[in-house]
């Protein structure tokens, strides 16, 4: 049970670490959005990894059933905010590549980058 | 309760519930209008929570009467209060002054939902500055990002997008690594209420995790508030941005991120984590000290106005890092009043670059020679705020600049060394700002044309009302000084 717990921390180090590197290591724009994406969903892990107690429940009380162990909520409420907040950011981060496509007609960082230089 | 008790509620209701309607608006100029009204009103809220600050303490509010630590509360302090002033002045000013600037930058069609996005980030920075637990700084902060990413991007120039792009990325990284640390102290101590969190970090054993968790939240904010060498997004974005927006931005989205870092690593860790003011200090203080002499540096050698007082604004930020990474009562009192006083500066000189551009067109130095002769009160109001930002006597950067010497006088053994880098970057301030008023002054206009070119009267008188409160501010520097104080106390007694 205790490998099982930390089996999920370590995933979360994981997959932190490889949206960090394809963040800084990518040229592709939307590459780098993915990378986002897959380094805030590790945070998401990491929260409702660590709501969770052992033998625990769903938290809902229910009459003539007795006192059970509940995980706790919270942080799942909390990632369902953060997790809002993470499709807007995607959405947005989307939207400026569509954009930015528009006006240097391509997705890629080096040669956007090239461009401005010029200009 | 009556309406005074729930104005830390309004302050951050007010914008964010206009924003839709700004959004219904079909007319540009019936938006700018509604949204400048919202961010006066939002000012006038800021400046009767600064009184009851002063005065009888504002009552901590729990959000529809859930008491804190389970329910949300909105806290309001001399720190908040400080911040509140900073953001929502800036936000007039920046509307105020932008008008004419924006109408050539912003399509007439699109302008209700740029000033929608304007009052969303408003709100959101207002609620960085009230919230009271971790959580719901971190959305305000998110909200508050996003909308400003929207700002930056309507600027002209296409480097905008590729400015924004990157500021998206670091700000997101910023905000997620903060996330992490708030997830790691919520597993250690069961909180997220910032003063019940100052209570329980002291009965927590194992502080390991808190520490990593302080390392989290430290540099997640340093990249938001571009602490160097974390500022790489800084300078193109403010250079892109609309002039106007650029006003907005400038003195206060920064200066929101320090709040937050000094109200976790003071309101909360100092005092409470063995061992965390000494990691604190000795991560910040050479960061700071780098960004002081090396930003100033890279200023003086930018062709672009625009981008000078950018990576001006980035040494600055390195005196307040510096102030703030000192760990003493003084160095506290000096960052809080520098984030007032830079702010009143950068927002000025930026006003300034508005009404430059709006006649000359270019934020390019080379192509505003003259332009001293052509626009003389403005450039009056620019040399005024010039010399608030060297931090000459009797101009409000004196007054923090003076704190700031005085807090690093007290380190020992490096009091004179760290003067010494104070005095160094401020003589590069003077070497930055006079190139371009020399250029001003006594360049040459491209064309050769030097007839008198102003900006409209309301205009100048909202810089000079800015360049004189850079005076007012230096002279009777009373109300900065007691925010400071009642948020220095706060801080290092613990929220409550």
């Amino acid at each position: 049970m205790k490998l099982l717990g930390l089996f999920n921390y370590w995933v979360f180090a994981v997959l932190l670490m490889i949206g960090l590197y394809a963040l800084i290591s990518k040229k592709n724009l939307v590459k780098k959005i993915m990378a986002l994406a897959i380094f805030q969903s590790a945070v998401f892990l990491f929260f409702i990894t660590m709501s969770r107690v052992d033998g625990g429940t769903a938290p809902i009380i229910q009459a003539g059933v007795p006192d059970q162990i509940f995980s706790n909520p919270l942080p799942q409420v909390l990632i369902l905010t953060a997790i809002v907040v993470g499709i807007s950011t995607t959405a947005l981060g989307l939207a400026i590549v569509v954009r930015l496509y528009e006006e240097y007609g391509t997705v890629e960082d080096d040669e956007i980058l090239a461009m401005d230089r010029e200009s | 309760m009556n309406l005074a008790d729930h104005l830390p509620a309004l302050q951050v209701a007010l914008p964010l519930l206009t924003a839709p309607l700004v959004i219904l608006l079909r007319n540009g100029f019936l938006a700018w209008l509604a949204a400048l009204v919202a961010s006066g009103v939002s000012l006038g809220l800021a400046i009767l929570l600064t009184q009851a600050v002063l005065g009888p303490g504002v009552p901590e509010y729990a959000v529809g009467g859930w008491q804190p630590p389970f329910g949300i509360s909105l806290n309001v302090d001399g720190l908040s209060a400080l911040v509140l002033l900073l953001v929502t002045g800036a936000s007039t000013l920046g509307l105020a002054g932008g008008r004419l600037s924006l109408r050539r930058d912003i399509d007439n069609r699109r302008a209700p939902m740029f000033y929608g996005a304007w009052l969303i980030a408003l709100a959101g920075l207002c609620g960085i500055a009230v919230a009271g637990d971790a959580f719901n700084v971190f959305v305000f902060m998110e909200i508050s990002s996003l909308a400003t990413y929207i700002l930056i991007a309507a600027g002209r120039d296409r480097r905008a997008l590729s400015a924004v792009f990157k500021y998206l990325i670091i700000g997101t990284i910023g905000a997620t690594f903060y996330l992490i640390g708030v997830g790691f102290i919520y597993m250690m101590t069961g909180t997220l209420n910032f003063a019940d969190m100052a209570l329980r970090l002291g009965d927590v054993i194992e502080t390991r995790p808190i520490i990593i968790a302080a390392g989290f939240i430290t540099i997640g904010l340093a990249l938001k508030a571009a602490v160097f060498p974390l500022h790489i997004w800084l300078p193109r974005a403010y250079t892109y941005a609309p002039n106007a927006v650029t006003v907005f931005i400038a003195a206060c989205s920064t200066k929101v991120s320090i709040y937050v870092l000094l109200r976790f690593n003071y309101g909360v860790f100092h005092g409470n984590l063995l061992g965390h003011s000494d990691l604190f200090s000795v991560f910040i203080v050479p960061l700071a000290l780098s960004g002081i002499l090396l930003a100033s540096a890279i200023a003086i050698y930018q062709g672009n106005i625009k981008k000078l007082l950018a990576f001006s604004s980035v040494a600055q930020i390195g005196y307040i890092a510096l102030a703030a990474g000192l760990a003493t009562q003084a160095g506290l009192m000096a960052a809080q009043l520098h984030m007032f006083n830079h702010a009143l500066a950068k927002g000025t000189l930026f006003l300034c670059v508005v009404a430059f551009v709006l006649t000359s067109r270019s934020a390019n130095i080379t192509k505003l020679a003259g332009i001293g002769r052509r626009m003389p009160w403005t450039m009056g109001a620019f040399v005024i705020a010039g010399l608030s930002l060297i931090g000459v006597p009797g101009t409000a950067g004196f007054i923090s600049k003076w704190y700031l010497v005085v807090a690093v006088m007290g380190v020992p053994g490096w009091g004179v060394p760290l003067v010494i880098a104070i005095i160094i970057s401020s003589l590069m301030a003077v070497v930055y700002l006079w190139k371009f008023v020399e250029t001003a002054y006594y360049g040459t206009p491209p064309d050769g044309d030097v007839s008198a070119m102003e900006v409209p009267l309301p205009l100048r008188v909202l810089i000079w009302f800015a360049a004189l409160a850079n005076i007012y501010f230096g002279l009777a520097p009373r109300l900065p000084i007691a925010l400071a104080e009642s948020g220095t106390s706060t801080l290092l007694g613990g929220l409550l």
